[in-house]
């Protein structure tokens, strides 16, 4: 076992290096456990890891690539003095203090911790989903898109997300069809604008995937109609998953409180959880806005926090 | 000895395989694919350490004949050849444990 750290940050998406950029300049000589490599979001720099172009970040007027922006985020983490180990917590322990961080049999003490976790791609939840995962089912279309030039290929969600990816995917595909549940959109203006202006997108409206085809490689699903229960069989190649997200909180069962949706819960205007001395900032905490921005802005006040909280232990 | 990673072309691609008398793991990835990089050191430090494979990457934008062959249709995806066959298949980025365990029986 190693000495007790001031502050371990769980998680290295923008919450989490913003809090180590903050609390190593404070220097308070953060550890950040930042989780292992994956073809999910839940990968050390987290979701932008998965998205090519981002706009609206600011400070890139030209954009900017998800990945180089979470690489500089954690240069400059490592600039200051933060510490990584990239693997995976795999147990935590807050029910005393120094709290118990645990990599395996590895185990981390510290006085306080930020969680920063993220959230993740949701499933569809079929058989023979995973099994496709690779073969035609994909939840990364910058990954994956590539290999379906000319092809006809689906995209399922309504969100700004299913969107970007089914906007990204006409790079290659002839067609992209969007399927979404209800006959409306909860994707931003300017994400539906852009969708509907593109000739190669068409929607399948109060439509769902209830079923997947294909021994070796996805070749076809069965839509049904939301409204009717009607259901038909549509031939194509690939399906992308875009259907919003899940914190990554199973750490935390019992450990801290949690909203009936999973996401963690905070104290309004801080990032104070149940457990004195536990901070939580990022998408493992917001349900409502889960932007790259908002994720590093509440990353700032989990550093700030859990500065003054320290600060006040120790008199 | 393994000798780092070697980038294999459409010319060198069966040349390479099928002369190998250890097993290869092929690395298929892209320069836009995130999941790509996060491997990369893992395979990096993997053949500096496993002098019993080596490890060979195709760039998928420039050799998708290759791609297409072997119908990847992922990145990253690993297929590991021995004598010149595929014998295992990757799709996915691992840890480095995660990595070794799958192909510990080629080891």
């Amino acid at each position: 076992m190693s000495s007790t750290r001031e502050v371990i940050i769980i998680g290295s998406g923008p919450a989490g290096l913003t809090a180590a950029i903050y609390t190593a300049r404070a220097n308070l000589e953060p550890l950040v456990i930042e989780g292992e490599p994956s073809s999910t979001s839940d990968q050390p720099g987290g979701q932008l890891m998965l998205t090519t172009d981002v706009e609206n970040f600011p400070g890139f007027p030209d954009g900017v690539m998800g990945p180089e922006l979470m690489s500089n985020f954690r240069a400059q983490a490592a600039r200051f003095g933060a510490e990584f180990i990239t693997a995976k917590v795999t147990r935590v322990d807050f029910s005393a203090r120094p709290f118990g961080v645990w990599v395996g049999d590895d185990e981390y003490r510290a006085d306080s911790v930020i969680v920063s976790t993220g959230a993740q791609s949701l499933m569809l939840g079929l058989q023979d989903e995973e099994r496709l995962v690779g073969h035609g089912v994909s939840t990364c279309a910058t990954c994956d898109g590539f290999f379906f030039r000319d092809q006809e290929i689906m995209v399922v969600g309504g969100g700004d997300s299913a969107l970007e990816e089914a906007t990204f995917l006409t790079r290659f595909a002839s067609k992209v069809t969007i399927v979404h549940r209800r006959d409306e959109l909860r994707a931003s203006k300017i994400m539906q604008d852009r969708a509907f202006a593109n000739p190669k997108i068409e929607f399948a409206w109060n439509s769902q995937v209830v079923a997947l085809h294909g021994e070796q490689r996805l070749e076809a699903v069965t839509l049904e109609d939301t409204t009717t229960g009607q259901q038909h069989r549509v031939e194509v190649s690939g399906l992308f998953i875009a259907i919003g997200h899940r914190p990554n909180t199973d750490l935390f069962v019992g450990q801290l409180d949690l909203k009936d949706n999973g996401y963690l819960i905070t104290d309004p205007d801080s990032s104070r959880t149940a457990v004195d001395g536990v901070f939580a900032c990022g998408d493992v905490q917001d349900d409502i806005y889960r932007q790259a921005i908002t994720a590093a802005g509440s990353g700032c006040m989990a550093a700030l926090d859990a500065e003054r909280w320290l600060e006040a232990q120790s008199h | 000895m393994a000798e780092g990673i070697s980038d294999l072309t459409g010319s060198t691609f069966d040349e390479t395989i099928g002369a190998a008398s250890e097993p290869v793991l092929v690395d298929f990835w892209a320069e836009w694919c995130g999941p790509c990089k996060m491997i990369a050191p893992i395979l990096e430090e993997i053949a500096a350490e496993q002098p019993g494979i080596r490890i060979a990457k195709v760039n998928v934008d420039e050799h998708s004949d290759i791609a297409r062959r072997f119908e990847v249709m992922s990145i990253p995806t690993l297929i590991l050849f021995k004598d010149g066959e595929p014998a295992k298949r990757l799709v996915g980025a691992k840890p480095k444990g995660a990595l070794l365990e799958e192909i510990g029986e080629f080891l």
